[in-house]
């Protein structure tokens, strides 16, 4: 990017809560399944058939506007959101309009560089997410073409958070930075399961340039169709060079709406805002208007698990960690609790990050097995800290026990004592151990005297092999070079 | 008195007692049917085989010990409730072909009480209408005189019973859509307090309006379908979670200690010097059962008909947009999807549901919504306050239910004629109040060779039905107007 631009973006975000049930009747929320089998006359839009909302879907707004720390108003409502559309059953859309149940907040999230950045919310509301078409008859599935539709409704009255944002977004990495910000927090509240690929997590971004420095917005453009993190990098990315470019040809940008080509890498004209839409929105007669409770409000902050954020700045200013060991702890809740245990009962974060994100997250990945769900507790975890600390085993001798803990061997100390592994630091020991191998290897003592230090591995290794693993490497080490050079 | 002229209090009892069957009454009332219906079409569909089925279960419970309050009682279902496997159509070309595949909460209530649904009755096109002309389907006459309309747009239901086709319709009034009816066809007509018995299940006209209510030949039977409909039900969120108070025990035969307010503004010397003497004598009556008249003012309720022109067609604008043709009903295939739309919508949907779709997405539009929509519920509110400054007065406000008795077919050619039939019934609609129409006497149009009836419209506080079914039953009982006059059909019997 030039650098006499400067980039402003909003984002919208559309999230399906995760519920037993739909947002306005008993059908099933879940993702997939044949079609049309998670429906009734309510969220088919039956004759007569009448919503009724869902209050886990209320509580899990309330909980989200909390974590982001807006204003949970006392009075909220539902509003018909008025267009015609065949995946639409009621041809309208519940949603909210002026009155909804989360007012403002702020996402805090950080860069790769650890800088902590935030950006406003304008607010998030509650509406029910459509069904889904599937154009058929032109051979690939585009609606040009195609001979006719089919209409799935599963996903049709799924519960829906609109979360739209200030526009306090400077770059394509800040945007994918406050997307991750926005999809561990809505999951760790467990909210939504916020997946990309299920559609649980969609959004759009609102792009415009404007010279560095200024204050007034330029010309915005919407941003849709973008279906992974990395296509919301490439397509912003994309978007602001274009912006960019026909700025700087002395043109104009255009208000309007341009889907994302994921294989062509450009962004392309979809519609004109011009002919924006008159939604009517009017209050929904069939729902009342709701009082949100204080109490319900509180009950809700105080079940409020810690935020990313929070752990964010505990991890990397409290317990030292640097900033992708404290990202890949956050991103991974359960994973960041195992740790968060190993802490409290080893107190060594250092000796638990590494062991933590090391070899038990090897383990877990060679045996596809969560680090949280293995055999491994963190208590015993804690213990093998210790012994490593007290050097009471060396660091070859954790390895193989942390092998044997994985595969459920228990607890490191009672391994250690039934099975004398406690390190050999007694120095006459040692000296027995370093002689024996000097002895029985006289050419590399040669070699080693003629200036190939470096056989000075091979006979430790001896030693330690004579040992079982069990001599102090360091002291090994020490009595090893003073016999060589003595 | 013949099985099909009995109330559905007796035929409830007399099946409780098995000295009279469910299946007995339910072939009474089907032979009536098919002897009526030529003359006076109240049905869109005749369900014999439905009722036969559900008289025999009525009969087992009956037979296994069971007490039913509604026991083998013949029920009319206004044809915008669900009952499933049955034909639901609103009246509409839309949903001509539509069968139901759930039922209705209220009309499930009456069928859990043993009743037995005879037939789905014909009615204005998604209730909207004074007369059940417009319906799509077929033209209900009134059985006081065929040459007129039965009212509406619960007019076939309206008919149903008065002709002895059943003994309960099920009625939904919006703005008098069950109480206009019952004055034209000498019935008892009861709107419930809004909310109080569930709409699940009821084709929406104007969601904040609609209300489910009994129409029966008297106040007894009215208050016996409105005691099992009544009570929250879960799937309807504006249903009201209130203990209901039952009311068919608590009938009156006077009305000492009552308060009857007389409105200024509703005034009768204009109806006609008939009709005026019909109301003020029944004014007088109310007075000489024990009540005592008082004047009240609602110096808002000339606005209610311009209210509800701009609330019930904004409602109905958007709760009518589902009859798209992509899931059920009619659809009349174009070039795209937008093509569709507006050809099944063109084609399925009749001129006053078109004006209303017109009117209230015109009042909902981006620009006038200040302007239509928010002026008619701050009106709204208005209207409501002027009741409950009236109320601190009385404890009921009686006026007519109707601007004039049944009219001929096509006399209210343009639509505000026919709108101005539900003035005295609108503002009660907008108020959520509970209202009643009960006979209250008769009147020769001109030009007619047989007396018309009338009803006098009553109306509570919220949530008092019992006064009014408790008063509208001491009324009935001393005046005896229903029983003047006969139908002018077939004679039951013969």
């Amino acid at each position: 990017m030039s650098t006499n631009w400067e980039a402003v973006i909003g984002i919208e975000c559309h999230v399906e809560l995760r519920t037993a049930s739909k947002m306005f009747c008993g059908c099933a929320n879940e993702f997939g399944g044949e079609p049309n089998t998670k429906v009734c006359p309510v969220c088919l839009a039956l004759p007569g058939a009448l919503p009724v909302p869902n209050s886990a879907a209320i509580e899990h707004m309330i909980a989200a506007g909390l974590a982001f720390g807006a204003e949970i108003p006392a009075f909220s409502k539902f509003d018909r959101k008025n267009y015609f559309y065949p995946d639409m059953p009621k041809d309208y859309q519940i949603s909210q309009y002026d009155m909804p149940l989360t007012q403002g907040g702020t996402v805090r999230y950080w860069l790769e560089d650890g800088t902590m950045k935030a950006c406003r919310l304008t607010r998030i509301h509650l509406e029910e997410d459509t069904g889904k078409s599937t154009h058929a008859g032109s051979g690939d599935g585009r609606i040009a073409g195609s001979t006719y539709s089919l209409v799935d409704f599963n996903r049709a009255g799924v519960p829906l958070m609109e979360c739209v944002s200030e526009p306090d977004i400077r770059s394509a990495d800040e945007a994918v930075a406050y997307l991750e910000a926005l999809r561990r927090t809505l999951q760790q509240l467990g909210v939504s399961d916020v997946k990309m690929e299920e559609g649980s997590l969609r959004c759009d971004a609102n792009v415009s340039i404007r010279p560095l420095g200024a204050t007034e917005y330029g010309t915005k453009t919407e941003i849709k169709n973008m279906n992974s993190f990395r296509s919301v990098h490439r397509a912003i990315t994309s978007e602001i060079e274009r912006q960019i470019a026909l700025v700087e040809k002395g043109e104009r940008v255009v208000q309007e709406t341009r889907g994302w080509d994921e294989v062509r890498g450009v962004t392309h004209s979809m519609r004109s805002k011009e002919q924006a839409h008159d939604y009517r929105y009017f209050p929904d007669p069939d729902l009342v208007p709701m009082e949100i409770a204080r109490e319900i409000v509180e009950k809700v902050r105080a079940s409020l698990p810690e935020l990313p954020h929070a752990r964010f700045e505990r991890y990397t200013s409290q317990l030292g960690l640097d900033v992708k060991q404290a990202t890949q702890l956050i991103d991974n809740l359960p994973l960041a609790q195992y740790f968060d245990a190993v802490v409290a009962a080893s107190n060594n974060p250092k000796q638990a990050t590494n062991f933590v994100l090391g070899d038990l997250s090897r383990l877990a990945n060679e045996h596809e097995t969560p680090v949280h769900a293995s055999p491994v507790t963190p208590e015993h975890l804690a213990e093998l800290i210790a012994l490593v600390e007290g050097k009471t085993i060396n660091s070859k001798i954790a390895k193989e026990l942390i092998e044997r803990m994985w595969r459920g061997d228990g607890s490191p100390k009672a391994i250690v004592e039934k099975e004398g592994l406690a390190q050999t630091s007694d120095p006459a020991a040692i000296e027995r151990f370093v002689d024996d191998v000097l002895a029985a290897n006289e050419k590399s003592v040669a070699d080693y005297r003629a200036g190939k230090t470096n056989v000075m591995g091979f006979l430790v290794g001896q030693v330690m092999k004579a040992s079982k693993g069990k001599a102090d490497p360091a002291l090994v080490n020490g009595v090893m070079k003073r016999k060589l050079e003595g | 008195m013949e099985i099909i002229e009995r109330s559905a209090a007796q035929i409830a009892r007399e099946v409780n007692a098995r000295s009279l069957s469910a299946r007995d009454v339910t072939e009474a009332v089907l032979a009536r049917i098919d002897a009526v219906e030529g003359e006076i079409g109240s049905y869109v569909s005749v369900l014999h085989e439905h009722a036969r089925a559900a008289a025999a279960r009525v009969d087992e419970r009956v037979d296994a010990g069971e007490s039913l309050p509604l026991a083998g009682v013949p029920l009319a279902v206004k044809d915008n409730m669900c009952l499933v496997g049955t034909r639901t159509t609103a009246g509409s070309k839309m949903l001509e072909h539509w069968r139901a595949p759930y039922t209705a909460t209220a009309v499930q209530r009456l069928l859990d009480a043993g009743c037995v649904p005879v037939g789905k009755a014909n009615m204005d096109e998604f209730a909207m209408g004074s007369s059940c002309e417009n319906s799509a389907l077929g033209v209900t006459r009134n059985p006081y005189d065929l040459t007129r309309v039965p009212g509406g747009s619960s007019g076939g239901s309206a008919a149903a019973v008065a002709a002895f086709e059943a003994a309960i319709g099920m009625g939904s009034d919006t703005g008098g859509s069950i109480r206009e009816p019952a004055a034209f066809c000498n019935l008892v007509g009861f709107k419930p307090t809004y909310g109080r018995i569930s709409r699940y299940g009821l084709i929406a006209f104007a969601s904040s309006l609609d209300q489910i209510g009994p129409l029966t030949r008297t106040v007894e039977d009215a208050a016996l379908a409105y005691d099992v409909m009544a009570g929250k039900d879960p799937m309807d969120a504006t249903s009201i979670d209130r203990a209901v108070e039952p009311t068919a025990t608590h009938l009156r035969t006077d009305l000492s200690g009552m308060k009857v307010g007389l409105v200024k503004q509703f005034g009768t010397s204009e109806l006609g010097g008939e009709i005026d003497a019909v109301y003020r004598k029944a004014y007088q009556d109310l007075q000489a059962l024990g009540a005592e008249l008082v004047e009240v003012e609602l110096p808002t309720a000339d606005y209610g008909l311009a209210t509800y022109y701009l609330i019930a067609p904004a409602e109905c604008s958007s709760n009518l947009a589902r009859f798209d043709g992509v899931r059920y009903g009619m659809r009349v295939d174009g070039a795209d999807v937008h093509d569709m739309y507006e050809k099944t919508r063109a084609a399925g949907f009749g001129p006053e549901v078109k004006r209303r779709i017109l009117i209230g997405t015109y009042a909902l539009s981006s620009g006038y919504y200040d302007a239509y929509y928010v002026r008619a519920q701050k009106a709204r509110t208005l209207i409501a306050r002027d009741f409950e400054r009236a109320f601190a007065q009385c404890d009921l406000i009686a006026c007519p239910a109707a601007s004039s008795p049944a009219f001929q077919f096509n006399a209210k050619s343009d639509p505000y004629s026919m709108y101005l039939m539900d003035y005295y019934t609108i503002p009660m609609s907008l108020a959520g109040l509970p209202a009643l129409s009960v006979p209250c006497g008769w009147t020769t149009p001109a030009g007619a060779d047989r007396p018309m009836p009338l009803g006098l419209q009553l109306t509570a506080p919220l949530f008092k039905e019992r006064d009014v079914l408790a008063a509208a039953h001491a009324y009935e009982q001393k005046t005896q107007h229903a029983a003047a006059h006969k139908p002018a059909i077939a004679t039951v019997g013969a």
